[in-house]
């Protein structure tokens, strides 16, 4: 590595520092990961990710994980307008607890969404006996769980957006006669897309990977309710290495397209910024 | 000047669906568990979370989250420093590196270990000559929790540094100060707020992480069984009393560690505009 002169002195003791924990933690597992695959033969892989169980353990992971987000996208947006724009009572309650989906136990959620939400739950019996909608253990289930997981993806990012908006904009959009769904549509929106689009992003790829909360509540009955990161760890507890690495090769690519899609966007908008286009 | 008028219906319908959204979603499992905890009256309560297994699960989960704030807090602190004070090739690949865990499914991160210290690994004979054993033990559990927070302290310097610059390093180190004395002098006390702030976050993550420690756990109770793995089991034991009594203090930790981040982050905010 070559690096500009500078003065300030601790270079090779910093490097050297963040070298070697990060081969230890990270770099020398992801070669093994790398190494391993290498020796898996294609059509072996083929065989595991096309197996309809699989395909179905995919299939179930990313729909649930779309739909929570979408839901969360939603509610995101209405949160972080709320704790921007207007002034309440408890808004730093509000603003406070949003943050509990990443600090409580994705397990401890789990065993509790779980337990409110079958047919004689506090929450469960109320859809099911109104509705006939049965949540624990079906796929309505698995995305109230994710719904949980990514609540602060979307408020946060969109958040600190939102109050760096000039209000001169908007005022400005008064003037010249907008009414209120107007200025939100052509001001306010192009402005926090952006950030809509990384919280959604980063909070569909963690909901795909999500196993803590959502075991628990997903009944595990496979084709309908089984989940790719279980499937994983099944294939672990047979000692079935090569599947369990085909079936996670598979989930890595899939979310390296969606952290792509991401880092694409955020850097056509900076351009944009910029005045590159 | 405030031109429009605040549209009061909107305004209080949207603040009433985000009651009652973080009211369902994050309180009432709060509330849930602490309640089924204490449903089988208070010594009933004490016992379960006063159960052998119990205790060396809650010292495992402190051991393993231990050592993950140790290690993250001098990578973190190395590699902040080093990202924001040097100008050097593969910056941008290395900062991809350290965020990556965080995107990863924590059961692949389980999944990595096992490959690269499991029997069929090439290192695992030459670990095993030595006698030392990561999966399925303890360093593996140590490891993984590692692996899940590993950019949490990094990633909250990173900003803090760029936005202080170097100019204050370059005259300290002009002036003839040694790496040591100018980040205790100069560095260190712009960042104390942002450590803290990421020990914080770190603390949190370590002691609740349940799939990467699962895979890499052998589930020996009193061994290699950290608080979550020891409610999973209670709960598959339908001893749903002991799963809630245990998940009661994951949840107190999860409520200081939130009242701790509304107090660091006024803190911080308080003394940067005393610096503006």
């Amino acid at each position: 590595m070559t690096r500009r002169k500078s003065v300030i002195p601790g270079f090779g003791i910093s490097m050297g520092i963040t070298i070697t924990i990060l081969s230890i933690v990270v770099l020398i597992p992801l070669c093994s990961l790398v190494v391993f695959s290498a020796k898996l033969s294609l059509s072996e892989f083929i065989d595991t990710v096309t197996k309809p169980r699989v395909l179905a353990g995919y299939y179930v992971s990313i729909s649930t994980a779309f739909i929570a987000s979408l839901i969360n996208v939603l509610m995101g947006l209405i949160l972080a307008w709320i704790l921007v724009r207007y002034d309440f009572k408890g808004k730093k309650f509000i603003d406070g607890i949003i943050e509990l989906p990443f600090a409580l136990p994705t397990a401890v959620a789990g065993i509790s969404l779980t337990h409110l939400t079958t047919t004689n739950g506090w929450v469960g019996q109320i859809f099911y006996n109104l509705f006939g909608i049965q949540i624990a253990y079906t796929r309505v289930g698995i995305t109230v769980a994710l719904i949980f997981i990514g609540i602060p993806f979307v408020v946060r990012s969109v958040q600190p957006v939102l109050e760096k908006i000039d209000k001169q904009y908007e005022e400005a959009a008064f003037i010249l006669g907008a009414d209120a769904k107007t200025t939100f549509k052509k001001v306010i929106f192009p402005e926090i897309l952006p950030a809509i689009i990384s919280g959604f992003t980063l909070a569909f790829a963690r909901c795909i990977g999500e196993y803590g909360s959502v075991v628990f509540i997903a009944g595990n009955t496979p084709y309908e309710t089984e989940i790719a990161p279980l499937l994983i760890m099944s294939k672990l507890q047979e000692y079935d290495y090569s599947a369990a690495t085909s079936i996670a090769l598979v989930m890595l690519g899939i979310s390296m397209v969606i952290l792509s899609v991401n880092a694409i966007v955020q850097a056509n908008v900076s351009r944009r910024v910029n005045g590159k286009i | 000047m405030e031109l429009r008028k605040e549209n009061k219906v909107l305004k209080y319908f949207l603040i009433t669906i985000s009651f009652i959204f973080l009211g369902v979603f994050l309180i009432l499992p709060l509330v849930y568990i602490v309640i089924t905890a204490l449903r089988d009256g208070i010594s009933g309560y004490i016992n379960a979370v006063s159960d052998e297994y119990a205790i060396k699960a809650a010292l495992l989960t402190i051991q393993a989250t231990a050592w993950a704030v140790i290690v993250n807090t001098i990578f973190g602190i190395a590699a902040a420093w080093l990202i924001t004070k040097y100008s050097f090739k593969g910056k941008k690949l290395l900062s991809t590196f350290i965020d990556l865990p965080v995107t990863v499914s924590p059961i692949i991160a389980g999944l990595i270990y096992v490959l690269t210290f499991g029997r069929q690994s090439g290192l695992y004979p030459i670990l095993d000559s030595y006698g030392i054993q990561i999966i399925f033990a303890v360093p593996g559990i140590v490891l993984a929790t590692i692996f899940v927070t590993f950019p949490f302290i990094s990633r909250e310097l990173v900003p803090v540094l760029t936005a202080q610059g170097t100019d204050e390093e370059e005259a300290a180190s002009l002036m003839g100060a040694g790496t040591f004395t100018i980040f205790r002098k100069v560095t260190f006390p712009h960042i104390k707020w942002a450590l803290l702030y990421g020990v914080v976050l770190c603390t949190a993550r370590a002691m609740g992480e349940f799939g990467a420690v699962s895979v890499l756990s052998g589930h020996l109770r009193g061994k290699t069984n950290t608080l979550p793995l020891y409610i999973e089991l209670l709960y598959q034991g339908y001893d749903f009393t002991g799963a809630f009594a245990a998940s009661s203090i994951l949840v107190v930790l999860a409520v200081i560690v939130l009242i701790l981040r509304l107090v660091i982050e006024n803190k911080g905010n308080k003394e940067l505009d005393l610096n503006k």
